[in-house]
């Protein structure tokens, strides 16, 4: 087992366990840490798989702004601490649990019927830059400017729906 | 060198963890967390298939970031949703928000 392996299987085993504590945590402010755990997790294997430019945008984006997001939104969101003590889970989550089992067992006998399921990575040629080539994919009409720029229009729109639905009109 | 089976593997399990939270959480901010772990195992399987096939094809990595803004945006809607709802209703319990429920 190389050095790469072990890495990967230490880095999901606390990517999955930080994930179950975001989605059984009683404490919302812990599950939204527990988030960022799970997040910095999902950045390590971006780098595992030669994407550090997506490593560096996940935790400027992911852990910079939406999981602080998260931790605004739960304490503005606060109820009294007394009335805070319901169950974290609903009276179906068993069902839940069921569908996600199933969903988890058929994606990967799903995927064990694919040919390529167990292939291995070629090694990146000599003088590529994932960044520069991610650059020019974004910006040439040739590439993907369209939904670039599309994705821009939808964070304009998200930004001013955002503001017009939190905003106290008294 | 790592086989694609783990990392499909992997993200295969963080989607199904995420499905789980959104289905049993209460809260309503809890189950726009179950989403944003449903949306990192799908980048996920985005990069690992850009890694794992040509490389000189972006298209993995240009719709990572894609997913990157869409979540942005998801976000920021709901949590707007939710602090709006939460100064009318004076909750976030997603079953207590019954208004359209017969």
């Amino acid at each position: 087992m190389t050095a790469e392996q072990i890495i990967f299987l230490i880095v999901g085993a606390v990517t999955l366990a930080s994930a179950l504590m975001v989605v059984t945590a009683r404490d919302l402010v812990h599950a939204a840490l527990w988030l960022v755990a799970a997040l910095f997790g999902v950045a390590i294997v971006y780098t595992l798989l030669n994407a550090g430019f997506l490593a560096v945008v996940q935790v400027v984006v992911y852990i910079g702004a939406i999981a602080i997001l998260f931790i605004f939104a739960v304490m503005l969101t606060r109820r009294q601490a007394a009335k805070d003590t319901g169950p974290a889970l609903n009276q179906n989550w068993w069902l839940g649990a069921l569908l996600a089992v199933l969903t988890f067992g058929g994606l990967v006998a799903l995927l064990q019927t694919w040919s390529g399921f167990s292939k291995t990575a070629s090694a990146i040629p000599s003088g590529f830059d994932a960044v520069n080539e991610l650059g020019t994919a974004l910006t040439s009409p040739a590439g993907y400017v369209l939904p670039f720029e599309v994705a821009s229009v939808l964070l304009l729109a998200a930004l001013v729906g955002a503001v017009y639905l939190a905003f106290n009109k008294k | 060198m790592i086989p694609l089976s783990w990392y499909l593997i992997l993200a295969a399990g963080l989607f199904s963890v995420g499905l789980f939270g959104v289905l049993a959480r209460r809260n309503a901010v809890a189950i726009l967390l179950g989403v944003e772990l449903m949306l990192n195992a799908v980048n996920i399987n985005l990069v690992s298939f850009w890694r794992y096939g040509d490389v000189s094809l972006m298209a993995g990595q240009v719709f990572t970031i894609i997913v990157f803004a869409v979540a942005a945006a998801e976000v920021a809607v709901g949590l707007a949703l939710v602090i709006s709802v939460y100064r009318r209703r004076n909750t976030v319990v997603a079953e207590e928000l019954d208004l359209l429920k017969w």
